[in-house]
């Protein structure tokens, strides 16, 4: 095809300001919690203060005395209409799964699960209402942390008999991608060397802007909940099977969404309790969480302790990595929660050619808040143990981490590559990806200043961490999803809408929660279609305007997503082709469609799309072989992940007297295939870097030994701000690897910053301290941390140090907690 | 989140404020501007039934001139403290540890006698007046009576302010070209202090004047590293030397961002290092 001359510049790749910032910035818009219906009850949870308690009574009287007050109801006032909260992916057949109740009526299984719902006229009302409720409790010793769950002392469901949900495992040698793991590292022990570390996942809360709100409406025929929640259409399947509520009479709305973060991939015990009160009252009700309460029980994420042993030749080759997961589900396993850490066994081979590699994920219950997906999922667990490996491996051998990375990792003429852990990469170049990064972020000067440093004994000293990382994203090929147990599949849907007016609507599975879905698929349609961006409308997050889907997560809306509008509207072209060609009677042979119109070849006869749309409204003429509509449809399920990667940099600098870490620079080179909309792409890499750096060196979610979380404010949970944070250098390969698998030859980006940059940052503070005898600082890299470990060099051990809490907001508050030790791994408080 | 219900009392002068503290006791609280109160009512730890909020009386706010010192206004902002010339030219060091505090919102909102009245020891306000010997002036139903900073700070969030009295000024004695630095050592810019050092130093060095953050239940003053630093050259070592005896008779928190030992030994690296800045060395 020639290249269009009526119409501007191609809208993919040009940096269009969102069409959706407006709204969501000045905040006049819907969210869930301005939502105000006639006659609405307000609900507030009586929570749990134990982490593991039988509830012995529940007095409810002086809560319904108090004003304006509707009804109190706890776990015994509900029956099977209240339904189960679901995990949807049992990772192994013989998964031990806890009955998870939204309100349990016996027994609560961490501090902050609900044990009741008062109902009111107002949210103060309620509020004020949820004090007066007298729990009785029987305190039951609860387990808290990943080391005391598996030794089973003491169970966070005793019923089940054992903290051990399931053990998942991956072989080569078993599946015929590899050799056996174990005689690689034999061979490495008397010929090689042997790396055997065990890092930490720490804890984290996923912290989206806007808290969990749900408004359910029971009046009418359909039930209508209004959720902050990722996954409209899963929520809409999940109460269809669990409350008995055939799905047709189901209506789920994801209004303007504030972050999710992997957060609000949930179905929610509180969903479902706003569920079953309103149905209960025939009244519409309101729940909107407190800041406290989000942090508390809306699900956490990560929490591993990964033991990594990783064979390689004396030159540095890796001949096998095994990795054995311990994963902290918390007390239920959430919607995805068993499948989360699974997602990283078919990562840690990361870019290399590995030719052994084994994988076990132990999943173990504890009495603390579930855990499920937090941006990355799996993967940034997998990133960090393998990039910080490669570094550790470097520096045994004796050379630059971006020399080990060179010799194992695949060069650009072996795509595609079936990997170790059986995927198929189709394309990549990390060759290029790592020498623009390594230009732009000037590495080999800032090699020369750290050895400057080093050599004049310098208080701050420079490290420089490498991560090399790739990841597995658009989820999800549904063949693969049900060769993994999961319960749903993975497809995506479309469909476009030809107005009258020339207009255009699609409406899209997918269910943005601030990813700038609107405008990105605009720029699609735009092209594609041949109408002006501004012509299209994108819907979505409605199950009664975009009636199938599979929402938004994994990075997939675009590739996913994004290509099942392709086709949709290439459907569209096709139909209004014979249309077209019926009017100009002319062959449709002889048509060409450039910017939005068909012309006849050799001619000046031509008619647009958009007219060709009112045409087909007002069906005056039109073929008798075809219905009077161009809409159409497309439902897409991938045939393969897509393999986003990059190389990025971190330069750290260390004050060696107070262990504070500042960073110095850091650059980016991604390779995510064809961009859409370079603006968005920057957003989401600036996004994801931080939220990776502040696993790195910040966030951490930390519960005491009775299993009260500590880190239970913004206080003590350290979200960093942009004061807090450098101007990043992002860049992208020249020629990017383009996918072979979507039409648009795109690539997800949503997760990409945060799985990269973990390891790049803790491998530059490892860097900046290496010569003082350091390998290892556990995540978040706290100053007290680096400071403990350059003591312990010095003294040969880290100090322990005794608690002493001291409360900020008031006294015998415990908002605030003992402190562990440097280098320990893992304490009984995690 | 949403407040227990109460009460709320906007008086237009102090008599009016301390009227309306006799009348409801140790059922009112004292609203300042209300930076750590509002937080604190809204997650609920404290309930009470009355606030009287004092942003209504005008008298309050303001930096004056008053011979050998200025005058602060309990109400005065933090931003209106960071930048008046009065504060600059006779207190910096109460300047630069205004400009430190939490963030641009919260320092227009906050006040300076609201957060020296709360006395958390990890506010960024109190080394500072203490280092500076500022005297607080609190008026009652009896009258005015002027307490020193040495015995104005009590204890964990408890000062020298009785139940039916209000702080309506700060005098602090001029330091007029006295250099100054705050040295403030935290993880994410808007978190408070995890140990921080107030330091005011009088030539290069006359006399040196040290307080510390977040070192004990209250504001401390570093007196052995003042004592040794008196009548000292600003060198490094001696500095560094000096500085070893910070942590001399603190008594820190352990918590999440450190250990109590952690904290010492932040005291006295700290230490030098607001006290060579001070000393422009």
């Amino acid at each position: 095809m020639t290249a269009t001359q009526d119409r501007p510049a191609a809208e993919i790749g040009k940096d269009r300001r969102r069409k959706e910032d407006q709204r969501l910035i000045t905040g006049r818009t819907r969210w869930t919690d301005n939502i105000t219906l006639p006659g609405m009850l307000h609900l507030a949870m009586v929570r749990s203060p134990f982490a593991h308690a039988s509830i012995t009574s529940v007095d409810v009287e002086a809560a319904k005395a108090s004003p304006n007050v509707v009804a109190v109801l706890s776990g015994k006032d509900f029956g099977a209409e209240l339904g189960v909260c679901i995990n949807a992916w049992p990772i192994t057949p013989d998964q031990k799964t806890p009955n998870h109740s939204p309100m349990p009526a016996d027994r609560v299984a961490f501090a902050g699960e609900i044990v009741a719902v008062v109902v009111a006229r107002s949210a103060a009302e309620a509020r004020d209402a949820a004090e007066l409720v007298d729990v009785e409790y029987d305190e039951l010793p609860a387990v808290i942390g990943i080391k005391n769950a598996l030794k089973d002392e003491v169970l966070a469901h005793p019923d089940l008999g054992t903290n051990k949900s399931a053990l998942w495992v991956f072989d080569s040698n078993e599946v015929g991608t590899g050799s056996d793991v174990e005689a690689a590292i034999e061979t490495a022990r008397t010929d090689g060397i042997v790396i055997e570390r065990e890092y930490r996942q720490q804890r984290l809360i996923p912290a989206f802007m806007e808290p969990r709100s749900v408004v359910v409406d029971p009046t009418g025929e359909q039930i209508t909940m209004w959720s902050a929640t990722q996954i409209p259409h899963i929520l809409r399947f999940a109460l269809a099977a669990t409350t008995g509520v055939p799905e047709s009479k189901i209506r789920v709305i994801a209004p303007d969404v504030g972050g999710g973060f992997g957060g609000k991939l949930q179905t929610t015990p509180e969903e479902w309790i706003a569920w079953a009160v309103a149905r209960r009252l025939s009244k519409p009700v309101k729940y909107t969480e407190t800041r406290s309460e989000s942090l508390m029980a809306a699900h956490h994420g990560r929490d591993q302790v990964q033991t990594l042993t990783l064979a390689a030749d004396k030159d540095g080759k890796v001949t096998g990595l095994k990795v054995h997961l311990d994963a902290d589900l918390g007390a239920y396993i959430a919607v995805v929660g068993g499948g989360v850490p699974v997602l990283g066994a078919f990562m840690f081979n990361a870019i290399y050619k590995f030719p052994s590699y084994r994988f076990e994920c132990q999943t173990v219950l504890t009495n603390t808040t579930f855990t499920d997906a937090y941006r990355g999922a799996g993967r940034p667990e997998a990133t960090y143990a393998i990039e910080r490996l490669m570094d550790e491996l470097a520096a045994e051998v004796g050379v630059d981490p971006l020399e080990i990375r060179e010799r194992n990792w695949i060069t650009h003429e072996e795509f595609p590559f079936t990997t170790v852990a059986g995927l198929e990469y189709d394309t990549g170049n990390y060759e290029a990806a790592t020498a623009k990064a390594r230009e732009s972020f000037g590495y080999d000067a800032l090699r020369a200043e750290q050895k400057e440093r080093r050599d004049r004994g310098d208080r701050v000293q420079l490290g420089i961490g490498v991560s090399t990382f790739t990841e597995m994203c658009g989820l999800a090929p549904s063949r693969v999803l049900g060769s993994l147990d999961y319960g749903a599949g993975g497809w995506e849907h479309a469909s476009v809408r030809m107005l009258a007016t020339g207009k255009v609507e699609i409406v899209t599975g997918a269910s943005a929660h601030g990813q700038g879905h609107e405008t990105a698929f605009s720029q699609i349609v735009a092209d594609r279609l041949g109408v002006p961006f501004e012509d299209v409308e994108v819907l979505h997050g409605d199950t009664q305007i975009a009636h199938k889907g599979l929402d938004t997560y994994g990075s997939r809306s675009l590739v996913v997503g994004g290509e099942a509008l392709v086709r949709a509207v290439d459907k569209v072209i096709d139909k209004a082709k014979h249309l077209a060609a019926h009017l100009l009677e002319a062959s449709e042979d002889d048509l060409e469609y450039k910017g939005g119109r068909f012309t006849v070849a050799g001619t000046d006869q031509g008619v647009a799309i958009q007219e060709l749309a009112t045409a087909a409204f007002a069906a005056h003429n039109y073929p008798e072989d075809m219905e009077p509509s161009l809409d159409a449809d497309a439902t897409y399920d991938p045939v393969n992940f897509n393999y986003p990667h990059g190389t990025h940099l971190c330069a750290m600098e260390v004050d060696t007297e107070t262990g504070a870490v500042k960073m110095r620079k850091y650059t980016c080179c991604d390779d995510i295939g064809v961009i859409i909309n370079p603006l968005i792409v920057a957003g989401q890499v600036h996004g994801g870097l931080v939220q990776g750096i502040a696993q790195a060196l910040w966030e951490e979610a930390v519960h005491d030994d009775a299993g009260t979380l500590v880190s239970g404010s913004f206080v003590d949970y350290l979200l960093p701000t942009s004061a807090d944070t450098i101007s990043f250098d992002v860049v992208h390969t020249d020629e990017p690897s383009v996918c072979t698998t979507n039409t648009l030859g795109t690539k997800g980006v949503g997760e990409a910053g945060t799985i990269a940059s973990t390891p790049a940052v803790v491998n530059a503070v490892v860097d900046a301290i290496r010569h003082l005898g350091i390998n290892d600082i556990q995540m978040p890299c706290t100053p007290e941390r680096v400071w403990r470990a350059i003591q312990g060099s010095k003294a040969g051990g880290a100090t322990e140090t005794p608690p002493d809490a001291m409360p900020h907001f008031a006294e015998g508050e415990a908002n605030q907690q003992s402190h562990e030790g440097a280098l320990d791994q893992d304490g009984a408080g995690q | 989140m949403i407040p227990v219900k109460f009460d709320y009392l906007a008086p237009t002068s102090v008599e009016e404020a301390l009227a309306a503290l006799g009348e409801h006791g140790d059922e009112a609280k004292i609203l300042a501007g209300g930076q750590s109160l509002l937080p604190v009512l809204r997650m609920r730890l404290n309930a009470p039934e009355v606030v009287i909020d004092l942003g209504g009386i005008s008298s309050l706010r303001g930096i004056r001139d008053d011979g050998d010192a200025i005058v602060i206004g309990a109400m005065t902002t933090h931003h209106d403290v960071r930048d008046h010339a009065l504060v600059h030219e006779h207190a910096l060091l109460l300047s630069k540890a205004a400009a430190e505090v939490a963030d641009a919102q919260i320092r227009h909102r906050g006040t300076f006698g609201g957060a020296l009245a709360h006395a958390d020891p990890a506010g960024d306000l109190g080394a500072p007046a203490l280092a500076l010997g500022a005297q607080f002036v609190i008026q009652g139903p009896g009258g005015s009576r002027t307490v020193e900073a040495a015995d104005f700070f009590v204890d964990l969030f408890e000062t020298a302010i009785g139940e039916d009295e209000i702080l309506t000024e700060v005098r602090i004695p001029k330091h007029t070209g006295w250099g100054a630095h705050y040295e403030k050592f935290v993880r994410v810019a808007h978190q408070w202090p995890i140990v921080a050092v107030a330091a005011t130093v009088k030539g290069s060095i006359d006399e040196a004047r040290v307080g510390l953050t977040n070192m004990g239940s209250t504001p401390l003053r570093a007196s052995a590293t003042e004592a040794a630093l008196a009548g000292a050259t600003a060198t490094e070592e001696g500095v560094r030397e000096a500085a070893e005896l910070a942590a001399e008779g603190t008594n820190p928190p352990s918590d999440l961002n450190g250990a109590a030992d952690y904290r010492q030994h932040l005291a006295r690296v700290l230490t030098a290092r607001a006290v060579l800045k001070a000393a422009g060395a």
